[in-house]
């Protein structure tokens, strides 16, 4: 019973995709109505077994392990496709199926009356299916195929709009850039491999303790990588900005609540490698902590509604990174969850603004709309409030705890990385919220008219993850207070090590917790006040900031030339390399072949001749085998094959001149 | 484990391989004989081809999996006094080969349903005869045999790409196919020679019979001293190396792959005869030699892979692009190959089998574009996803497989062989897999440009997407691609044991005959007399 369920997770999804797949391919045989319940039906059931599966894993926080089949063997290597239960498995299914199940629903609103309707739900279905293998997986390879598949759906779905030329480039783009993590995950894998002789969590972690600190802090840099490619951290982090060109739906559930966590997720998942290599958590802590800080930097000066969002899903994932770094590997799950939660929301009520202003996404062509969508704009205020640190909403909690817990265990250059990262994350929401929808419109006055509320499927999944960003924290704090709550101990099991003295440092007081807990808030409040400020208060200093410091604003606004850079580092001599290649095979072929084509003109005459004199004689059995090849050869085309065939028969000639010689050789020896 | 052999007649009761292997030249010689008939023509092709297919299944049917031996073995005398025999036979190296070949000229038969008029019988008899010579090659377990069939092969092949070709310089083309591989398999026949010679002096030392051999298994038996491996090892892999075609020995693929019909290019794409070689003859006959340039080889491997992608990044025309990512594909296979353990034996046999649906498949989808914007150039696509969402959908299944997406039977083979790779050394997995990201950079820049993106060009017939044949001819390359990326068990059990005794005998070198199993004893000769006037 139980492995059926948690087998049947993926396969309902998968189901649905091959439906919506085969219907798009056999030319739509049923309706847009039976392809969108489809999808987000089969999302419901995978969302339902897995909320019965936490049900059964309450009772047995024990990790257990369902094989689904054995996919490739030979020697000692066995690879299965099996799925592994545990308590952090558990979350992350409900948070894919739960947030992933939300949105689905969402996007039969948002894509209605769309070309592509039934194919974007193919694919939104095969990314549910990818996302669960992910998470579910019980070895390395199941982690990879969702791993690669959740980057093929991204692909897919950033370029929804394929006839688009940013989102095709910005789908390639993506797909590659993650391809370079993968690569560095490959050969984690291959190094676990090498070290354990299987690629099974269960038993890999238990016998984590054997592994020398050189590999160990090589597993965890090249896993790094493969984190670092998918949670786009520095320096691998230029794909998510522009895959904001797929429809926004897209962007809340793949590039902003699941996917791009995977990352997170995967670091969590294999604490106990790198609890063996402090130097490799350092580096994921400080990745970690500069990418939140570089990103929301960012984030303070672009105009898009979805950028502003996707650097902040940077500079977020780089929280849950500085978390891990610092040991905080429940906090970082904690900061996961509650970031799928306002994140979410936010992408889907910025869609809804878009979704309001037929497609407007440019946030200084908005502005005063919070009386005409006042539903959205509530719903995007408490997704601000949650994500800038708003006491006791999700956010407040798990970004307190990360900050706390790197200050406590003395990460303090982390903390302060952190604590700006947090600043500039309240100014720029803030800002956002200000431009948006307060102040005067700013909205064209074409698009003025058909300013709509959307429609309450729209709206519904909107409600429900608000309600989730004010109340979701509170997992993490009842029944037990801060550090103790439900959450904590739920997946203590999973992120316990041995030798990791975590516990002690709680012994400090309660006190430094509660001022850090103070400062976080303030630091939050000064972030909000500085937009109001600057958007309210003063709505012209922006600009003459703006003009004082010319040079930095540029820097940031072009996003540090990061682009630029590669582009010319690796994209331009990549290119340039292969074209002086392909010059080269070129020129070599036509000057060594048109040589050699003069020599075989004359050998050409030579076999001519052989082939009367010595093939014809009828010499012996593989001669008369040739003869019997010529005629046949001269019947299919008697005149013009002449010439070329003998130059084929060449090579038996050599043959049996070889053989001549070896008998020869033979005799006389 | 020892390499024994199971007679095809008491297998399966009749010699099952002497019919796959004739059955198509036979074809050929009685639609030559007796057919004039166009649509006759076409249609007793189709059945040979798929007769032959369903032999050919039924042969992997009837194999015993998780087995060393040689199956369905059949031997005659041909010219005994030099040693050369008649024998064929399967193990898990070449059974997969065999229905590979069918499966490809089948969809091949269907493909030229109505897209070859020029010359129609001549072109379908040379199909049939290649596929009889190719399965020939594969199945052949005497060395003259199999480089009889190797030469004869040629033949068909030349003519089709020289009559049938669709480039400007088709006759360039093949001249260039012609002479690469001839001369790499003059040097190879030396080689052959010299073993044959090796044995031969062993045979009078140890007083065995037959005095002469080129039989495969009597090779195994004797051990070439390593001194003597290297030379032979050399001559050999030029045979292979010029045909598979391994970098640098590689320019006159894409001349042939671009100018030649797209049936040559899907052949010479999805029919690994020269990797083939390697795995079949010269690592089991060259142990010692194999190991010793294990860096060459799988550098060479390293190579192409970079090599290979870089140029691939660049193309403009989708047939030279596949051309570059095959020697790019090659690359792999060799590195696989020559990590000498198991993972990469058994991943690089894989792969090869992979490769005929995968860059097999997007040749055919090629062709299918070709049909309708007669170009395989950039600057004739754009947008074509639009037009031909069908074939676009069916393009980047098989261009993911290529790539080694995970769930397509490309992953399978490529994981196994850079774990291969990094067990023999890690340095060669890391390079290994700088390949795994400039493929998928190469083909999605390329279906960027190509499929995506507005509509450039609008064409001046409106473009139909597939019609029946040619989906039939996609959903089966992508039923095997998926098959084998989700499920490979089957095959993995036919081919590992025989990959199993390969990496064993490759461990344990052919020199220490005693803990050899990969062999059976040689038989010592009682009482037979010597050659008279052979020696003193």
């Amino acid at each position: 019973m139980f492995d059926l369920i948690v087998t049947l997770i993926p396969v309902f999804p998968l189901l649905a995709v091959l439906a919506n797949g085969l219907n798009v391919m056999l030319g739509h045989r049923y309706s847009h109505e039976i392809a969108h319940r489809l999808a987000w039906g089969s999302v419901l059931l995978s969302f339902l077994c897995s909320v019965w599966v936490l049900g059964q894993t309450l009772g047995h926080p024990e990790p257990r392990t369902v094989v689904a089949y054995r996919w490739f063997f030979g020697a000692d290597l066995t690879v299965n496709l099996s799925f592994l239960i545990d308590p952090l498995t558990c979350i992350m299914l409900l948070v894919v199926t739960g947030v992933g199940f939300l949105i689905h629903v969402y996007s039969v609103g948002y894509m209605h009356g769309e070309e592509g309707f039934t194919r974007f739900f193919a694919y939104m279905n095969l990314f549910m299916v990818s996302m669960l293998l992910l998470v579910m997986g019980s070895n390395y390879v199941v982690l990879f195929i969702g791993w690669e598949g959740v980057g093929l759906c991204s692909y897919l779905l950033i370029g929804y709009y394929y006839d688009r030329v940013s989102a095709a480039k910005a789908a390639t783009k993506a797909f590659v850039v993650n391809r370079i993590g993968d690569a560095g995950f490959l050969l984690a894998i291959f190094l676990v491999f090498a070290n354990f002789g299987t690629l099974e969590y269960t038993e890999i972690f238990a016998r984590a303790g054997q592994l020398d600190s050189a590999a160990a802090f090589s597993i965890a840099i090249c896993l790094l990588i493969g984190a670092v490619g998918k949670s786009a951290q520095l320096p691998l982090h230029t794909w998510l900005p522009d895959a904001m060109e797929g429809p926004t739906p897209v962007s809340a559930l793949i590039h902003a609540a699941t996917m791009v966590t995977a990352g997170v997720y995967m670091v969590v998942r294999n604490h106990a490698i790198y609890d063996l290599a402090p130097d490799a958590l350092l580096i994921v802590g400080v990745v970690g902590g500069v990418t939140a800080l570089f990103a929301a930097t960012i984030g303070l000066v672009q105009t898009d509604i979805k950028r502003v969002l996707a650097y902040s899903t940077v500079s977020q994932l780089g929280f849950m990174f500085l978390a891990c770094g610092v040991g905080a590997y429940v906090a970082a799950i904690f900061h996961l969850v509650t970031h799928a939660f306002f994140k979410a929301l936010l992408f889907l009520s910025a869609g809804s603004v878009i979704h309001a202003l037929s497609g407007e996404q440019d946030i200084r062509r908005m502005g005063g709309l919070w009386s005409k969508i006042p539903k959205t704009h509530g719903v995007f205020l408490v997704g601000t409030a949650a994500i800038a640190g708003f006491p006791f909403l999700s956010g407040w909690w798990s970004k307190d705890e990360i900050l706390g817990h790197a200050f406590v265990h003395g990460h303090y250059v982390l903390w302060a990385l952190g604590a700006t990262a947090a600043f500039c994350t309240a100014f720029y929401m803030s800002r956002l919220l200000y431009v948006t929808f307060y102040g005067e419109s700013r909205v064209a006055h074409e698009v003025e008219h058909h300013i709509h509320e959307s429609p309450n499927v729209m709206v519904y999944p909107l409600l429900v993850l608000a309600f989730l960003s004010v109340v979701g924290g509170l997992i993490g704090v009842i029944p037990g207070g801060l550090e103790n709550g439900w959450f904590h101990q739920f997946l203590q099991p999973v992120v316990r090590s041995a030798g990791a003295g975590g516990e002690a440092a709680h012994e400090e007081g309660h006190l430094l917790v509660y001022i850090l807990m103070a400062v976080t808030t303030l630091i939050g409040v000064a972030g909000w006040f500085t937009a109001h400020y600057f958007y309210k208060l003063k709505p012209e200093q922006p600009d003459l900031l703006m003009n004082r410091m010319k040079g930095a604003y540029t820097l940031i606004l072009n996003k540090y030339w990061v682009d630029e850079a590669y582009d010319k580092a690796f994209v331009e001599p990549g290119k340039a390399v292969g074209r002086s290649f392909d010059k080269a095979d070129t020129a070599g072929i036509d000057r060594v072949v048109v040589a050699v084509e003069q020599v075989t003109d004359l050998s050409a005459a030579g076999s001519t001749w052989v082939e009367k004199h010595v093939i014809y004689g009828g010499l012996n059995v593989t001669g008369y085998a040739n003869h019997l090849a010529a005629r046949v050869l001269r019947r299919l085309q008697s005149g013009l094959v002449h010439h070329y065939a003998a130059i084929l028969v060449a090579g038996l000639v050599v043959l049996v001149n070889l053989i001549v010689l070896f008998l020869w050789l033979g005799g006389a020896s | 484990m020892i390499l024994n052999e199971v007679a095809a007649l008491q297998q399966i009761g009749f010699p099952i391989l002497t019919i796959l292997t004739f059955l198509p030249i036979v074809g050929a010689v009685v639609l030559w004989l007796f057919q004039e008939d166009e649509d006759l023509i076409r249609k007793s092709a189709l059945a040979v081809a798929g007769l032959e297919l369903f032999i050919s299944v039924l042969l992997m049917w009837e194999f015993i999996p998780n087995s060393a031996q040689i199956q369905f073995a059949e031997r005659a005398a041909w010219i005994p006094a030099i040693g050369v025999g008649y024998h064929l036979g399967v193990d898990g190296i070449n059974v997969l080969f065999i229905p590979l070949t069918a499966f490809l000229t089948f969809l091949i038969m269907v493909y030229s349903w109505d897209t070859e008029r020029n010359l129609l019988k001549p072109y379908l008899m040379a199909l049939l005869g290649l596929e009889g010579t190719m399965v020939g090659v594969f199945a052949s377990l005497d060395l003259i045999l199999f480089f009889f069939f190797w030469e004869l092969m040629l033949v068909p092949s030349y003519f089709l790409i020289k009559l049938w070709g669709t480039g400007p310089n088709r006759q360039y083309a093949a001249l260039k196919y012609v002479l690469y591989t001839l001369t790499g398999s003059v040097l190879m026949l030396v080689g052959i020679v010299l073993l044959n010679l090796n044995y031969h002096a062993a045979a009078l030392a140890s007083r065995t019979e037959p005095l002469y051999s080129f039989d495969f298994i009597d090779l195994l038996n004797v051990p070439v001293p390593p001194e003597k491996q290297a030379l032979i090892f050399f001559l050999m892999f030029f045979g292979f190396a010029f045909k598979a075609p391994v970098f640098p020995f590689h320019t006159w693929l894409p001349t042939a792959l671009v100018e030649g019909p797209i049936v040559m290019s899907v052949i010479l794409a999805g029919v690994k005869l020269g990797t083939f070689g390697f795995i079949r003859f010269t690592i089991p006959l060259l142990p010692e030699a194999s190991k010793d340039w294990l860096w060459l080889m799988a550098g060479l491997g390293l190579m192409a892979i970079i090599y290979g992608a870089l140029i691939a990044l660049v193309q403009t025309d989708f047939r030279r692009l596949l051309a570059y990512s095959s020697i790019s594909h090659l690359g792999f296979v060799m590195l696989g190959l020559f990590a000498l353990n198991f993972q990469g034996l058994q991943g690089s046999l894989l792969q090869m089998i992979n490769l005929g649906f995968s860059t097999a498949g997007l040749f055919f989808l090629v062709g299918f574009l070709y049909q309708r914007t007669g170009s395989a150039e950039l600057s004739a696509y754009g947008g074509l996803a639009r037009h031909v969402p069908l074939l676009a959908t069916f393009m980047l299944v098989l261009g993911l497989a290529s790539v080694g997406l995970p769930g397509t039977n490309g992953f399978v083979g490529e994981f196994l062989i850079l774990l291969g790779a990094f067990r023999a050394h890690w340095a060669l997995a890391a390079v290994g897999v700088l390949g795994v990201i400039l493929g998928a950079a190469y083909f999605l820049w390329y279906y960027e440009r190509a499929f995506f993106g507005p509509v450039t060009h609008e064409p001046k017939r409106p473009l139909y997407d597939l019609r029946p044949r040619e989906w039939g001819i996609a959903v089966a390359l992508c039923v095997m691609v998926l098959w084998i990326g989700l499920y490979p068990a089957p095959f993995l059990n036919m081919i590992n044991g025989s990959v199993q005794a390969l990496a064993d005998r490759v461990q344990q070198g052919s020199v220490m005959q005693a803990v050899d199993n990969y062999t059976r004893p040689p038989q010592a000769r009682q009482d037979a007399p010597l050659p008279v006037g052979k020696h003193p």
